[in-house]
């Protein structure tokens, strides 16, 4: 027995402690190394860190040259596989269109109508302009909730225009500069804004509650209202076009709140809505 | 003799094969995983076998940089790959220091021995000392796929041995 463990350990020194000839590190110092990588990677050493970040930042840029064949072609085939199946939609295609076509004169013919109807209603009618802007600032103090936008007077802002996202309400311009402008979201406590609540159509004032979510005040009834009711602008008092949606409508502790669709916390970009009453003649 | 530059080249890029192989593979994450339970881990073959065969040509360094490599296209904790791939050199070296007569089948079979303890080895610190958790069975199929394609990628790298790297056999 005495010889064959003597072989194990000779070929196991000679695997691992001796260095190759046309080696220039030895297997034992790299293995030993990686260990100590391992070990320091695991209690968070700053130099560990560094070391990683400076490896993503040139892996990740060589990985994606690196993948481009692959991803060509995965393309490829893709595309290859895309165009075997043309043939086959195309049927199928046409006859959805034709379905389409159908239903856009339908469309067409009760956009009309509902344009000729209200002029006989309201005597009135929308015409409306957007224009984009990029959030500069939107660091929430915790008793004013505002956004800072770069646009201002000088590309036809108005103060109290609505401000959107995604086509969602988040409030309404409150200061204007030449080229900047601050707006105030609706869960700002000063927010008030006239909102009607569907189904039902009941008409209410959404204030903001200084957090991230309105209340419903000024309801004769707060029994009418159901959880889940979606809350868009009335238009009353002109203030805001009315019909854009806002959120919906959540209980907590017999008090109907508001979960607005957008998080005022993620605005990157939004649109100003600038909208007219155009009278009929 | 202006021949000689340009044989020169070709030489060194022909011997620098399965070096690019292995940079391409730790890039690129090859592991073939676009079918539901079908993935191998193609640089421990590359690996194991230009270990055991023609250890010159795969330097530790290279292997231990390809292990860094690897751990930050997978994600895995810095030096794991890079363990992983020099202990398969270390066990290709032993396999190479105790064998008299090489055979395809021997190696293959001990590949296997290998693949599990590396395997093994990893899933452990990983589990353990990085509470990462990993997909037993798909590591299960991972090692499976790895092994049998280790007898079709040996024939193949053997051949291309034969055929372009004989001069130093």
């Amino acid at each position: 027995m005495e010889p064959s463990r003597d072989d194990f350990i000779i070929a196991i020194r000679s695997a691992f402690l001796k260095k190759g000839t046309k080696q220039r590190f030895s297997l034992t110092f790299l293995l030993l190394f990686s260990v100590v990588l391992i070990i320091l990677g695991k209690f968070n050493f700053t130099p560990i860190k560094h070391l990683k970040t400076g490896l993503n930042e040139i892996v990740y840029r060589t990985s994606f040259v690196a993948s481009l064949p692959e991803k060509y072609a995965d393309y490829s085939l893709k595309a290859i596989g895309a165009h075997a199946k043309i043939y086959k939609d195309y049927s199928s295609l046409e006859e959805e269109l034709k379905k389409l076509k159908t239903e856009k004169y339908k469309a067409k013919f009760l956009e009309n109508e509902n344009k000729r109807l209200k002029k006989i209603l309201d005597n009135v009618t929308y015409s409306s302009d957007i224009v984009f802007a990029k959030v500069l600032i939107d660091k929430q103090s915790p008793f004013l909730r505002s956004i800072i936008i770069n646009k201002g007077s000088r590309n036809g802002l108005k103060k109290g225009m609505a401000v959107l996202s995604d086509a969602y309400l988040i409030g309404k311009i409150v200061e204007l500069n030449y080229t900047t402008s601050r707006v105030l979201l609706l869960s700002d406590l000063n927010s008030k804004i006239p909102v009607s609540l569907e189904p039902g159509s009941i008409q209410s004032i959404l204030s903001g509650d200084g957090k991230n979510s309105g209340i419903i005040q000024y309801t004769k009834n707060n029994t009418l209202i159901n959880v889940g009711s979606i809350i868009y602008t009335s238009g009353t008092g002109d203030l805001l076009k009315p019909g854009i949606p806002i959120g919906k409508i959540y209980s907590n502790e017999n008090r109907n709140f508001t979960d607005f669709f957008i998080d005022f916390t993620q605005l990157r970009y939004v649109q100003v809505l600038s909208y007219i009453e155009e009278e009929n003649k | 003799m202006s021949e000689f530059p340009k044989e020169n080249i070709i030489k060194n890029l022909i011997r620098s094969v399965p070096l690019i192989l292995l940079f391409i593979s730790v890039f690129n994450e090859i592991d073939l995983n676009y079918l539901e339970i079908f993935s191998l881990n193609f640089s421990f073959i590359l690996i194991f076998f230009w270990s055991l065969r023609k250890t010159e040509l795969l330097g530790y360094g290279y292997i231990f940089l390809a292990g860094l490599i690897n751990d930050v296209v997978t994600g895995f904790p810095i030096g794991i790959s890079s363990f992983n791939y020099l202990l398969i050199c270390g066990f290709a070296a032993y396999l190479k220091t105790i064998t008299l007569r090489p055979s395809m089948i021997k190696d293959w079979f001990f590949f296997l021995f290998t693949i599990l303890v590396v395997n093994s080895l990893s899933y452990g610190v990983l589990n353990i000392f990085f509470s990462i958790d990993l997909n037993y069975k798909n590591l299960f199929f991972n090692i499976f796929f790895t092994f049998i394609f280790y007898i079709i990628f040996a024939n193949l790298f053997f051949i291309y041995q034969q055929k372009y790297l004989k001069e130093s056999n």
